[in-house]
């Protein structure tokens, strides 16, 4: 029953989010190893439009339920119109992000379909006739490698860790409308408020540059230099949960295994010890520079630089040495 | 009508013993005790506790149960719920429930099924151990329950419960009618921490233990036989990184050394 790799996509502010172009990515790849065709999930309301861009991001075939119940996300209209698409599509695997929805919508549809679901995969893979799925647990410090007894197996994956292919316009695809027939009355979990916390400046997921501090920053105040850092290198400032738990940073700028989870090119690790479950939050930046004066600090054994030094005396310092860089 | 909370609550290797101390048993697909390192309740599912407790200091007539599925060891994580201020206890404990998430789930549920007459659910979002957040919806999908997870805030208000869910950009605000699930998150705040009169106390709450037997389950439905998601291979990822310490007389010198390599690598 080599039907097909789903991609259940997402839809964000009226284009398809960023994560689902990695998820179809790494779809289009398992694809081709097992000869299946990428088959996309594209639910909600007014959003048939969006089809043709996931043909031209891997998709081969686009299953559409359009409905305007399903305007806003809900877990139960969701896994509803997902177990209607399932019975028409038949898939081997569903693939979804790690967002909001994807941690939401997985779990729930994987038992829903009398299967289970490998969440915050890093990826996923066809390994001797299996679905193989890898993701970090322990906190980040170890991996376990997954194969599933059931079908359609589930998998999230994790922001970041994909690449998505390049678009391709001349693809051709397959679009089919699935009629649900969600009736919003049967709906039981509703959104009854929004509020966005405002994030000042850049949204620290597409920030290039990093300058996170932890508990050795040792106060609000100390943030400051990070500040300085981030801003003569146009990146953004990050905490552990322990600098945002004594209210030093806002929560929107956590970063971790239960906090965001970036990938920049450069990280700065200021005053952090290492521990692995903020680690799992930055481990997928392409470089990582720690400034610790514990020259033990396990956070020296995950960076490609490390300066043993208390960062009062290194960031002015480094704050300068870019500025001329950057002159 | 006095609400009945039940709070799932599992037993997890301490996340804050030091990671030298942290092993792999690849053979056994084990992570290996840390020695003296004693195991803790899940943080999250401490904060179920906390989050029934909120809603019981509003309303005083509500009743706790807590639940746990694991070893005999497990009743430590219960007694420490009840020192926080739950009713009563429930230990699932059997051979036949060491499984995957399938078994804790379709085991829970069943448990809650013979408990019977509560409203709502409360559970971690995940447990730091495997950190995979699914047993929750599978108890809820078992039971038939609507699901709201991510909780920084649960209110039972009007026969429904309200959340506040995190989102990655801020929160929503969720109803959904009880009985209902509900998972909490690290954003509620801190779990209150029992005082050794509640300890003391806490020894005198019931505590009824399970196993497979009492919940009408067997080797075919729970356990080792009946695995849907395989542990293939569990390892400790070897780090690759060899780390380049910059040394100078000064930091200005060791900054610059710093901003240098880093312009050398293209990195800035």
């Amino acid at each position: 029953m080599a039907n097909g790799i789903m991609v259940a996509a997402e839809v964000s502010g009226g284009a398809v989010a960023s994560i689902t172009l990695e998820v179809l990515g790494a779809a289009r790849r398992l694809a081709d190893q097992t000869g299946q065709p990428v088959q996309a999930a594209l639910i909600g309301s007014g959003v048939e439009g969006l089809a043709k861009g996931l043909i031209a991001q891997g998709a081969d075939q686009v299953f559409v339920v359009d409905e305007p119940a399903l305007a806003k996300y809900s877990c139960d209209g969701f896994v509803a119109a997902m177990e209607k698409v399932n019975a028409a599509a038949s898939p081997s695997a569903i693939l979804m992000g790690q967002s909001d929805m994807g941690r939401d919508l997985g779990p729930r549809l994987a038992f829903r379909l009398g299967s289970v679901s490998a969440m915050d995969c890093l990826s996923v893979t066809a390994q001797d006739g299996k679905l193989i799925a890898e993701r970090p647990c322990y906190g980040g410090n170890a991996r376990v490698t997954h194969s599933f007894n059931t079908s359609p197996a589930v998998v999230s994956i994790r922001s970041k860790a994909q690449e998505p292919i390049n678009r391709d316009d001349s693809r051709q695809g397959q679009v089919t409308k699935v009629a649900a027939g969600i009736d919003a009355a049967a709906i039981r979990d509703k959104i009854v408020g929004h509020q966005e916390v405002a994030e000042e400046g850049m949204r620290l997921e597409d920030a290039d540059v990093v300058v996170a501090g932890g508990r050795g920053i040792g106060s609000a105040e100390g943030f400051s230099m990070l500040e300085d850092l981030a801003k003569a290198l146009g990146g953004a400032v990050g905490a552990t949960r322990a600098a945002c738990d004594n209210g030093w940073r806002p929560v929107s700028e956590q970063i971790g295994l239960t906090g965001k989870i970036v990938g920049p090119t450069l990280y700065f690790a200021v005053g952090i010890s290492g521990a692995s479950q903020h680690m799992a939050g930055c481990s997928g930046a392409k470089n990582i520079v720690a400034i610790n004066k514990d020259p033990e600090a396990i956070v020296f054994k995950s960076s490609r630089f490390g300066i043993v030094d208390d960062y009062k005396k290194v960031l002015p310092a480094l704050v300068e040495a870019c500025r001329k860089l950057k002159a | 009508m006095p609400l009945h909370i039940i709070a799932c609550v599992k037993q997890v290797p301490d996340p804050e013993a030091p990671a030298s101390s942290f092993r792999v048993d690849e053979a056994a697909k084990k992570v290996v005790a840390a020695a003296g390192v004693a195991p803790v309740i899940s943080q999250f599912d401490a904060l179920a506790v906390e989050a029934a407790l909120r809603i019981k200091d509003a309303a005083a007539d509500t009743k706790i149960t807590v639940i746990s599925l694991g070893p005999e060891g497990a009743r430590d994580v219960i007694k420490h719920s009840l020192a926080m201020g739950a009713d009563e206890g429930v230990l699932l404990t059997d051979s036949a429930f060491v499984g995957d998430s399938y078994t804790t789930a379709l085991a829970i549920s069943k448990a809650i099924e013979k408990i019977a007459d509560y409203n709502l659910v409360l559970c971690g979002r995940q447990a730091t151990d495997w950190d995979a957040g699914v047993v929750g919806y599978g108890i809820a999908e078992m039971l038939g329950l609507p699901s709201v997870s991510l909780a920084k805030s649960v209110v039972v208000q009007d026969g429904k419960v309200v959340v506040e869910r995190v989102l990655m950009e801020g929160y929503d605000t969720i109803e959904a009618p009880l009985p209902a699930l509900v998972t909490v998150s690290n954003e509620l705040g801190e779990p209150r921490y029992p005082k050794l009169q509640q300890i003391m106390l806490a020894a005198r709450k019931q505590v009824t233990v399970w196993g497979a037997g009492d919940l009408g389950l067997d080797a075919s439905s729970v356990g080792a036989g009946a695995v849907r998601l395989n542990v293939e291979r569990l390892f400790q990822p070897v780090s690759e990184i060899e780390c380049e310490i910059m040394e100078g007389e000064t930091p200005e010198e060791t900054a610059s050394k710093l901003a240098q390599r880093l312009r050398e690598q293209k990195i800035v």
